[in-house]
Parts: structure tokens; sequence; C-alpha cells
């Protein structure tokens, strides 16, 4: 079963369509990766998977379930409330720009979530945030507070606040956009840890190699269609000229 | 009239100020969040009614908000209200109107919060109340902190205009004493109380501001 199902999403701010009918699939432990030009729908595509978005048409599933979709009359279904919770417990999504809560320390910003509303004990989730801080390289910034932090560093809490709340899968907007080569490094590495451990994620970026070296299957997105997919080999290598323009292989 | 006795008068009228100053914060407060959350309702009847209610606060003095609450009740409806009322008129014409400048201060705050921080909680699974409370509203304080300074500070001398309903404040008093005894002392002494009363409130605040000074 997969884990995320998204069927014949459409999405339009105003007049300018966005997303053009696209569907996507992932299953338990795979790695799907997202490239294309800027204002090609990507992020665009995760928000609606994360319900940040409300689609136009089209339905989204998780494990089989179907949380979201659009009436053919246009009407949209979408959870509310503890229902609405209960399905964002499915996922987990690290932004560009990290959003850690500042006016919490590091610890805090993994733990309040897993106390207040997951509803575990403190200790046990003290105990586990250490541990995710460790496998992130960050056990020695338990106390310090977001504005302390490199981008890459904010980056990596990000991801173990994320990580905290036993997601089926994690979405990932462009998580080194906002980093220099240095820190994306550092960023890559980890997401790099979490494909051997057999998370399911959905990646959205720019590094090429990265998503070539990562994923099992990956989307080139173009004006909110779907150009090329495949596995890593069979979507760089293919003969396709706005793809190979992309990726800066055409002679000018 | 000796000095002991004049300070004497003077500072229980200092009480009364204080008592007007630390109640009108302690309704305005909570009530300005009730009011910012009406002045960005999605209804748009609450959010029209709020902006009018606001508007008035802020475009009329109060001293003549005042006296249309205190005398409002016998003129409209020729209630008559026992000798208690004119502190409670006080209260709630201060709190009232205060309530409008906290709201607009609390709403700039909360404009201003990045959508990110939102985004974030939902994904994290907060609820919306949960997300305010916990999230938003300890980092708005932060931001409006300053403004409100100004506003805490403008009150404590606001509090005068209860001279107006001739209410035994500190300024009141001050003013029957300069009277009585044709000295202009009284109102020197006034000054330095209420000069003293604003150094402590700053300094208060300031201690506040401090306290969050951990994050940015």
């Amino acid at each position: 079963m997969a884990i995320l199902e998204m069927n014949h999403i459409r999405k339009a701010f105003g007049d300018l369509e966005v997303i053009r009918d696209i569907s996507l699939k992932v299953d338990k432990g795979e790695v799907l990766s997202i490239i294309g030009p800027s204002g090609s729908g990507k992020s665009t595509m995760l928000r609606c998977a994360t319900m940040l978005e409300t689609i136009d048409s089209g339905e989204i599933r998780y494990l089989g379930e179907r949380v979201a979709w659009a009436e053919p009359g246009g009407e949209k279904v979408y959870p509310k409330g503890d229902k609405l919770r209960q399905v964002c417990s499915c996922f987990g999504l690290v932004f560009q720009n990290f959003n850690l809560f500042p006016h919490y320390s590091v610890l805090k910003n993994i733990t309040d979530p897993m106390v207040h509303n997951q509803k575990r004990p403190k200790s046990e989730a003290v105990q586990e945030a250490m541990d995710l801080l460790a496998r992130m390289g960050l056990e020695d910034k338990a106390g310090s507070y977001p504005c302390q932090l490199s981008g890459g560093q904010s980056q990596r809490v990000a991801i173990a606040r994320a990580l905290a709340l036993n997601p089926k899968i994690l979405f990932f907007d462009e998580p080194t956009s906002a980093l220099d080569p240095e820190l994306t490094g550092e960023v890559l590495k980890v997401i790099r840890s979490l494909a051997d451990l057999h998370i399911a994620m959905v990646i959205v970026t720019h590094e090429m190699n990265f998503a070539k070296g990562i994923s099992d299957h990956v989307i080139f997105m173009d004006r909110g269609v779907v150009e090329v997919e495949g596995t890593p080999e069979e979507v760089f290598e293919a003969d396709h000229e706005r793809m190979q323009s992309f990726l800066g292989r055409l002679e000018h | 009239m000796s000095f002991q006795v004049i300070m004497t008068q003077l500072l229980s009228g200092l009480g009364r100020s204080i008592e007007i100053f630390l109640l009108t914060l302690l309704f305005s407060l909570p009530l300005g969040l009730l009011v910012a959350f009406g002045r960005m309702s999605r209804n748009r009847v609450v959010r029209g009614l709020v902006w009018v209610y606001i508007s008035i606060m802020r475009g009329t003095p109060l001293m003549l908000q005042l006296l249309a609450v205190y005398f409002g009740p016998f003129y409209i409806a020729g209630m008559k209200l026992g000798s208690m009322w004119r502190f409670t008129a006080i209260i709630i014409a201060f709190s009232v109107n205060y309530a409008a400048y906290f709201a607009e201060i609390y709403r700039s705050g909360i404009e201003s919060m990045p959508p990110g921080q939102y985004e974030a909680a939902r994904i994290l699974g907060y609820s919306k109340t949960s997300t305010f409370f916990r999230i938003i509203f300890p980092q708005v304080v932060k931001r409006i902190l300053p403004s409100v300074t100004n506003e805490v500070i403008t009150l404590v001398k606001d509090t005068s205009l209860a001279f107006s309903l001739a209410y035994a404040e500190m300024f009141t008093i001050a003013k029957q004493i300069a009277a009585k005894e044709t000295s202009f002392m009284p109102f020197l002494a006034a000054a330095l109380f209420y000069y003293i009363f604003n150094a402590i409130v700053a300094f208060g605040m300031e201690r506040i501001e401090k306290a969050m000074d951990y994050y940015t």
C-alpha cells in the first residue's frame, strides 16, 4: 500500500494554473525527488500534499485512506480539527527557512510537540530528543536558542523536530536553498542517513547530484506538468530537450 | 495646613490613582486582545462594529468618555446609580478606552508574525488555540512590549482625568489643596509623585523587556 498517493491534482492561484493534472505515489521506504525550474509548481505540490494549500481538483490519500479531495462540482473536502491533526501526524515537513520556534530552546522545539500534542511523557520525549540531536551531531546545542544556530544547524534541528513525531513520510521543501555550499553538505549528509533507514521521503531540491544519488524515483516538472519521470538514470539521461537545457547540458 | 497633612492627603490620592491604574490594566489588557480578535474577525459585521468602536474610542477625548459613562445611564435611561457608581464608571471608561489602543497594538504584533510559524505549528499537530497561546502570543508580547510601555506610561498620567468626575485621586486632591492654601506647592509635589510612579513603571517594563532578550 502506498503511503502517499496524489491523483490528478490541479491547483491555480487566480488565473495562474500552477499544477496541471499531476499524479504521484510514494511507497514505504521510497525516496522521491522533484526537480525542475523555479515556478514549475514543485513547492506548491508539497504544500498541497501537506494541506497547507487546498487542491482545486483531484484527491490525496494517505495509507490508502482518502483524506482530501475536490468534488466534481468544485467543492473541496478537507479534514478539520482532530481529524486534520490525525492526518497531519502521518507526515513531517522540513521548510526551506526552517521555521523553528525562536522562543523555545532547541530541546523544547523538539519535545514540545511530542509532549503537548502527542501526550508522551516528558522524560521519554527528552530522552528521544537527545538521541535525535546526537544523530544530528548537535547534542551540545540542546540548550541553545535558534538565533544562536547556523543555518545548517537550524535545518538539522528542524529535521530532528519532524522525526521526533515518527511520521510515516517526510517532506523536504528545498531544504538547502537558504544555505551556503558548506552548510548544504552537512544537511544533505543527514538526509542521506535517513534514506539509509528507509524512511519514505519526498524532496524538492535543486541539488541535482544529491537527487541522483539518493532517489528511487525522480520527477522533472515544468510549468505545472510532469515532463519526465522514472529512475534517476532514466530521468537524467532522458533525451528530453527542456530537461537537458535545465540541467545546463545543451550548447547555446 | 501643615506640610505633613498635605503630604498625607496627596499620598492617599496617589493610592487611588494607583488603584485606577492597576484595575484599568487588569481589564483592558485581556479586553484589548478580545477586541483585536474582533478587529481581525472573518465576520464582516463583527469586524465593522469593532472598527467603529475603536475609531470612537480613539477619536474622542477620554475626558468626554468619562462623563458619558458616568452621566449616560441617568440622561439616557433615567437610572439613579449609587455612590459606588463614580468609581465603577471611571474603571469602565478607562478600560474600554485603553482596550481600543491595546487592541491595535496586539493586532499589529499578530499581523507581523511570519506565516511560517503558523504553518510549522499546524504540521507539528498544534490545535489552533495551542498555536496561538504557545507559539504566536509569546512572540507577539516580545514584539509589542515597547508600544505597550508607551501606553502604560500614558495611563499613569491619564488617571488624573478622573478629576473631571471629582474623584479624589491625586490630581483632584492637589487642585483642592492648592485652591485652599493658595499655593503652587501641592502641584509640584503631585508632579514629583507622578514622575516617580512612572520611573518605577518604566523600570519594571524595562526589566520585562530584558527578561525576553534571550532570543531574537
